[in-house]
């Protein structure tokens, strides 16, 4: 889950990172008001869950109230990369004497966490570590040791930051790991941390990732989700515990288990087709599970077949072939389907829906076979 | 021969009075896995499909001399199953819980380290050497004996590959779930070289997906280490950057952990790729 820059930097404020001064608003109206209030030229930032918004006119600078309301008028309501600016960040604009980068990540190649620093701030770092990787200084943390102090020596030193300001940026690293950690972040980056007019450390954009499997420990967090931007079918299926993914293809793919739904994915692929989506229903394949299932992937206008590929393994295909039964006596499916079954009483659960003679359904044995069959129903479709 | 688990496991499950600690206990037992006991906090001196449940990990080694244990507790309480397994120095430790945070497996990896146990997991369905022991939750009957190991990031895709197998008439040594998870015990190397030494074992099947570098570690490994055949099947060529495809683990991040990148990786090292599961019989 990714968290706004303005609750990133909230979140660093709290740890005692130093952040501009600003405010949150929804209307120009709202921006006048804040930037009145801060004083002096402000800076009118896009809070959107995507990168580049700074390229898409997103962030600009206003020297005066009337300037900001201006800008807040353009840029809210602005689609940046199919994300619709709902609300803008107002902040005191500093002078900037340099950029710094500085973030903690999870290594899943070294299995632990890494702290990075670059003189090379303002960029995006995945570029920085295109173009000149040695210009990001890495230090990885033992999860137990915790950030040692003299690991932020390191990074100070590798960036040449002037020492007058290594004791500041030592805090602010030891601060940023402790909300990192302290927050089941994947993610907590400063980007840039300037050094400002004053030759102060300042955090002037920042950004969070948390571990969605720890949002269980981190209620508050939790509240932060900004499902805006997300197609309502997914915010559907994850308050139902099921896990789906909206693509752009014709081909709604119904199965039990993440790699065997991104195989049946890939299938309709290979046979000229493209899915709809990424779907998986868990194990058992309940009656109930099916059908809101089967009411999220119909929510997609684009669907023009539905794919059913169940392993049944401890669950027998023949209840498997019920439960889908049943949650079609709930939902009306008017799109050709195509269903496979495989494994215990494969024969069985097939028989049972070729003998319920559903219209519009087929069986197939094989995976080759359903998806060629699926990706057939809606090329006619 | 085998790897990991065989007919002389002694296999302790963490979680046994659980839902679904009870119902896979009793599918290993009717497997013929030999299952020692249970460990359920607060339930110590109950019995359960015939099997005795201690308090701690630690009295159950002691009472039972069990070498392998079995977790299936919620995600908030698996790092403590974990650690308690390894504190009782239980050599092979499968974790099949999902959705433990990546913090508490970043710790549990450190502590692992070292340590002589092996975890298998978490976010796995465990293992399955056919005829001999079931540990975890992989379906029984879909697998027979025989002489392809086989490795997956996955679940039902595994079982599907499997079950593939056996259609054709092609047994198995064993079936190792790895799991989905970012932060795992056992990567595919380790398992691709237990594959290696074990005799039983003639060619290789290994099933990946997207996310990570665990298959183009597993390429280097296999063009520099393996004398065995290995067969390779990648999940995920259509999924979307940036999004993650129901493992933790399964996300291409920053143009990285992309399936073409690990079908290329692995062409590069002589392994045969499959273009659908159905395939890999033919390939073998």
């Amino acid at each position: 889950m990714n968290l706004h820059e303005y609750q990133s930097k909230a979140r660093f404020a709290e740890y005692g990172i130093p952040i501009p001064r600003g405010k949150v608003a929804h209307s120009p109206q709202q921006a006048y008001e804040i930037a009145k209030e801060l004083g002096g030229p402000v800076v009118v930032k896009a809070q959107v869950l995507t990168g580049g918004r700074g390229k898409a006119g997103g962030v600009k600078l206003a020297q005066t109230p009337e300037e900001a309301e201006r800008h807040a008028d353009a840029i809210l309501g602005m689609d940046i990369k199919d994300h619709k600016v709902l609300r803008v960040l107002v902040d005191v604009a500093s002078p900037i004497q340099k950029e710094i980068y500085l973030g903690v990540t999870n290594d899943r190649a070294a299995r632990r966490p890494l702290i990075m620093a670059s003189a090379e701030g303002g960029m995006d770092i995945e570029e920085v570590n295109r173009v000149a990787p040695e210009k990001i200084i890495r230090e990885h943390i033992d999860p137990f040791l915790g950030l040692r102090d003299y690991q932020i020596r390191n990074l100070a030193y590798g960036i040449e930051l002037p020492r007058e300001l290594w004791k500041p940026f030592m805090k602010i690293a030891q601060a940023l790991y402790r909300c990192y950690a302290e927050s089941d972040a994947t993610l907590a980056e400063i980007n840039p941390l300037i050094i400002d007019g004053e030759g102060q450390l300042l955090a002037v954009d920042g950004k969070m990732s948390i571990d969605d499997n720890a949002l269980f420990r981190h209620p508050d967090l939790a509240e932060l989700r900004d499902t805006s931007a997300e197609p309502e079918a997914e915010t559907r299926a994850r308050a139902a515990g099921l896990s789906y993914i909206k693509l752009d293809g014709t081909i709604g793919c119904m199965v039990n288990g993440a790699g065997l739904a991104m195989t049946t994915m890939d299938m309709t692929k290979l046979f000229g087709g493209a899915p709809a989506n990424f779907l998986d229903i868990g194990g058992g394949a309940k009656a109930e599970t099916v059908a809101m299932a089967l009411r999220i992937i119909l929510s997609d206008p684009n669907v023009k077949a539905v794919l059913f590929n169940i392993f049944g393994g401890i669950t027998r295909c023949d209840e498997v072939a019920r439960g889908i039964l049943a949650a079609l006596g709930e939902v009306r499916v008017d799109l050709p389907m195509v269903v496979r079954l495989v494994g215990t009483n494969e024969e069985e659960g097939r028989a049972l829906l070729d003998a319920a003679n559903i219209p519009h359904m087929e069986t197939a044995r094989t995976l080759a076979e359903a998806a060629r069959k699926a990706v057939e129903a809606a090329q006619k479709a | 021969m085998a790897i990991l688990a065989d007919s002389d496991t002694k296999l302790l499950v963490q979680g046994i009075t659980g839902r679904e600690g009870l119902f896979h206990t009793e599918q290993m037992i009717e497997y013929g896995t030999a299952v020692a006991g249970g460990v359920t906090p607060g339930k110590g001196g109950e019995w359960v499909l015939g099997k005795p449940v201690f308090d701690t990990v630690k009295s159950a080694r002691e009472a039972t001399g069990a070498n392998a244990t079995v977790i299936y507790v919620p995600a908030a309480f698996a790092a403590d199953a974990i650690y308690e397994a390894l504190d009782a120095e239980i050599e092979l430790i499968v974790c099949i819980t999902e959705g433990i945070p990546v913090r508490d497996m970043m710790q549990v990896r450190a502590r692992l380290d070292q340590s002589n146990s092996r975890l298998l997991g978490p976010n796995c369905p465990g293992l399955l050497t056919p005829g001999q022991a079931k540990v975890g939750i992989m379906p029984g009957h879909i697998a027979m004996p025989g002489n392809v190991g086989v490795v997956s990031r996955s679940g039902t895709l595994t079982y599907e590959v499997v079950y593939a197998l056996t259609q054709r008439g092609i047994g198995q040594s064993t079936c190792v779930g790895i799991g989905g998870d970012p932060i795992n015990g056992t990567s595919f190397i380790d398992v691709l070289q237990m594959f290696e030494d074990d005799p039983q074992t003639e060619k290789v099947v290994l099933i990946g997906e997207i996310g990570g570098t665990d298959e183009e570690k597993a390429a280097h490994f296999i063009a520099t280490t393996m004398t065995k055949p290995v067969v390779a099947f990648i999940a995920g060529q259509t999924a979307p950057p940036g999004k993650r495809m129901g493992h933790a683990g399964a996300i291409v991040e920053g143009g990285s952990g992309t399936a073409a990148d690990k079908i290329a990786a692995l062409q590069a090292a002589g392994v045969k790729v499959a273009d659908h599961p159905e395939q890999i019989a033919d390939l073998l």
